[in-house]
């Protein structure tokens, strides 16, 4: 078809007018398909260096060895740095307080300082960053996390503000040969561990029927745990503390029953390393903890139980059956002047491909969802399928334990000591009312500026 | 030799003795010697301290802005039974940490100020602890102390003693964490009295020994006595680093179990870096130095006042 320039006929004005407004309409979506099927670009902020925080831990090992990959993919040099657990905490807070952070990119712990890097404004929303196509990969695939890490992660506000990489369920190990020794099966309730650890529960043998976190401040997740099974956390959903309830009195005295009737000699003590070391030499029967700590269970050079490690859910309570849920997640700093960079170092790091390297790692349980279906690392790996199962088990009943507010590590300092005290024969109403007395002003304080 | 008297000029000032003239000189020409001493002062220990003070007369969480209280955070600390019983577990742990170290130590000295074959080598091997990392020493001992897996409990056990909780249990977390000191500081009082005895003269040992002095006598009346200032350097040194003493217990048990082991310097550290209220913990850092130092004065004192008595 041509139409004569010179004179015009009204059908062929007509045909070119149709023509150029289906050009229009069309175009914004030929461009879209054409950049979708053009391969992402990576290499867009080649040159810059970006400097990151991390915790002390196996996931960040991972990340560090993976650092030569992105910066041959991107070009972007990366100065990573690890810091322990505790410092690097403190380490954040200070510098995110100054305004001025000295990282792009920084790692922290969910169940602990959530609601502080929301209420400082520390990382950036990263919503607009996973809608953007041309700085976020195809492959990415958000929707591949989680639901629960997902909202674990997202602000009252509505913000992402991290991506949850990391998520670790609390559940119960339990020694196979000391369960089969004895005829006993794996608690079916909460309430059923209580009995089981006792007829387990062995001290002419060194034995102890179970294990647990007795340390104040490290042993407040435990207690958070048992009262999930009453189907409350340790605050309402608006914000009150719920922890002097008759519910969370049951749980104190599971606790109680549970350390101070079964567990071993001097547990008030013991952190989740003490708890661990007992268990990995035999002289624990159940050990109710995170099951990030699994990898060293199941070495030979420092386990004796290797092979003989069971994996169960954690049991359901009297009212709801969920396992304490506890995550890490990565974000870009507010103050960051190379935010556009920083996403590509936080989606490489957060991408399938390295989501599965960490569960076949042992290193934890990744965030996605799609790293459980990877038949390849599930066969190859040196954890059964019991190990999985309970993983996946575990995931559909997740709930946060702590309580998301933000002085969190003071709760834990104060109801850690009330839970200690318990372990050493005080009386559990009387000092959790005593805790939820003396915390109850500092969470409201913490919500008013 | 005669004296010749000036007669005094009437109406000047009588001239100061040649010291304090020195002393007063504030000529511009020496500003500048004296300047880097005063700036480097200033800048590391004036302002820190002003700034400190400041700080503990507000309200001021890390992340927020300050706001004045006056005396208010003290006042809340002589309230705070955390806050009281940390002072009784610095003061127990003090003593104790003082005490035996000090009683072992020159003990020690006593024995390696004699002639014995070997003398050289053991007294290195004696030394050995003190020279440790106290971290890396921490972490050993919190391995050793484990009661189901500890090396402790099995060596109690070849002796038939039953098992303990060490740092386990509320009762016996002091008294271990002060085993744990004791082993670490106890080759440096050793070394501070042995440098008190290798000083000593012997002419009042060979008076002694002609008058028929007993070895117990010749200690308590000739050898206690010259030595004393130096055990008493050895009593500051060990009483600072006592109330200091902070690395072990946080390695070890963090202050647990409870609160058991709690000092002051534990409950400065989770004031001011797990709940980040930093004017709080201003306050308790100028109670504390208060006490450093009101005790070191103390003990210099007794130190002093034991030289005039030599």
């Amino acid at each position: 078809m041509t139409i004569d320039l010179d004179r015009p006929s009204r059908r062929s004005l007509m045909r070119g007018a149709a023509a150029a407004g289906a050009a229009a309409i069309v175009s914004p979506l030929v461009l879209r398909e054409a950049r979708a099927q053009a391969p992402f670009n990576w290499k867009r902020f080649a040159g810059t260096s970006i400097d990151v925080l991390l915790v002390k831990n196996p996931r960040s090992d991972l990340m560090q060895a993976a650092e030569k990959e992105f910066t041959e993919l991107t070009g972007i040099k990366v100065s990573a740095e690890q810091v322990p657990e505790q410092q690097q905490r403190q380490k954040a807070v200070i510098e995110f307080a100054s305004g001025k952070p000295s990282f792009d990119v920084s790692g922290i712990s969910l169940h602990v300082q959530k609601r502080m890097a929301a209420k400082g404004k520390w990382f950036e929303d990263l919503t607009p960053y996973i809608k953007d196509a041309s700085l976020t990969a195809p492959e990415f695939d958000f929707a591949d996390f989680g639901a629960g890490p997902v909202a674990y992660a997202r602000q009252a506000d509505g913000s992402l503000d991290t991506i949850p990489f990391f998520v670790d369920y609390w559940m119960i190990y339990y020694n196979k040969e000391l369960f089969e020794a004895k005829g006993v099966a794996f608690p079916k309730t909460m309430d059923e561990i209580a009995t089981v650890a006792a007829r387990l529960h062995d001290p002419a043998k060194g034995i102890a029927g179970f294990v647990s976190r007795g340390l104040k401040n490290a042993n407040v997740p435990v207690w958070a745990s048992l009262l999930l099974g009453q189907g409350i956390e340790t605050t309402s959903p608006d914000g009150k503390l719920l922890t002097d309830t008759p519910e969370a009195i049951w749980a104190g005295e599971l606790y109680k029953k549970l350390n101070k009737e079964t567990g071993p000699a001097g547990q008030v003590g013991f952190n989740w390393n003490e708890c661990q070391t007992t268990f990995m030499q035999g002289r624990a029967a159940m050990w109710l903890d995170g099951i990030g700590f699994a990898t060293p269970l199941e070495d030979p050079s420092k386990s004796r139980i290797v092979g003989k490690v069971g994996y169960g859910v954690t049991p359901p309570g009297p009212k709801a059956h969920h396992a304490g849920m506890f995550a890490d997640g990565i974000g870009i700093s507010r103050g960051s002047q190379k935010k556009q960079a920083a996403w590509l170092y936080v989606q490489f790091m957060t991408s399938k491909a390295q989501q599965i390297a960490m569960l076949k790692a042992g290193a934890g349980a990744p965030g996605r969802a799609s790293a459980y279906l990877d038949t390849q690392t599930i066969s190859q790996s040196k954890f059964g399928k019991q190990y999985f199962d309970c993983l996946l088990g575990s995931a559909k009943v997740a709930r946060a334990a702590l309580p998301q507010i933000i002085p969190v590590t003071e709760f834990r300092d104060v109801f850690g000591v009330a839970l200690t005290n318990a372990i050493g024969g005080a009386d559990v109403a009387a000092e959790l009312k005593k805790a939820t007395e003396t915390f109850a002003p500092v969470l409201a304080k913490s919500e008013q500026g | 030799m005669t004296a010749t008297t000036l007669p005094p000029v009437v109406g000047a000032e009588p001239a100061p003795p040649a010291s304090a003239r020195h002393s007063v000189d504030f000529t511009p020409r020496y500003w500048l010697f004296a300047a880097p001493a005063v700036v480097v002062i200033a800048a590391v220990i004036v302002f820190p301290w002003i700034f400190t003070l400041y700080m503990s007369g507000h309200d001021w969480k890390i992340g927020g802005g300050p706001e004045f209280v006056g005396l208010q955070n003290y006042a809340e600390l002589f309230r705070d039974s955390r806050f009281l019983e940390s002072m009784g577990h610095t003061l127990y742990f003090t003593v104790l940490a003082v005490v035996l170290p000090i009683l072992f130590g020159t003990a020690a000295a006593l024995v390696f100020h004699r002639d014995f074959p070997l003398r050289g080598l053991l007294r290195t091997i004696f030394v050995m602890p003190m020279m440790a990392t106290p971290v890396a020493i921490a972490l050993v001992w919190t391995m050793m102390f484990h009661p189901q897996l500890g090396v402790l409990n099995y060596l109690l056990s070849l002796v038939g003693i039953g098992p303990q909780e060490w740092v386990y249990a509320p009762g016996t977390v002091i008294p271990t964490l002060v085993m744990v000191e004791v082993w670490h500081w106890t080759p440096l009082v050793m070394l501070i009295v042995l440098g008190g005895l290798a000083g000593l003269p012997s002419e009042p040992y060979e008076s002694a020994r002609i008058d028929g002095a007993s070895d117990w006598q010749m200690f308590r009346h000739i050898t206690l006595p010259l030595v004393w200032p130096f055990i008493m350097v050895a009593v500051v040194i060990r009483t600072i680093d006592a109330l200091k003493a902070f690395d072990t217990i946080f390695v070890i048990t963090q202050g647990g179990p409870g609160t058991a082991s709690e000092t002051l310097n534990i409950f400065l550290y989770l004031q001011a870096f797990q709940f980040y209220k930093i004017g709080y913990a201003s306050a308790v850092v100028v109670i504390f130095f208060a006490i450093v130092i009101l005790l070191s004065l103390l003990l210099l004192y007794a130190r002093q006042k034991s030289k005039w008595n030599a």
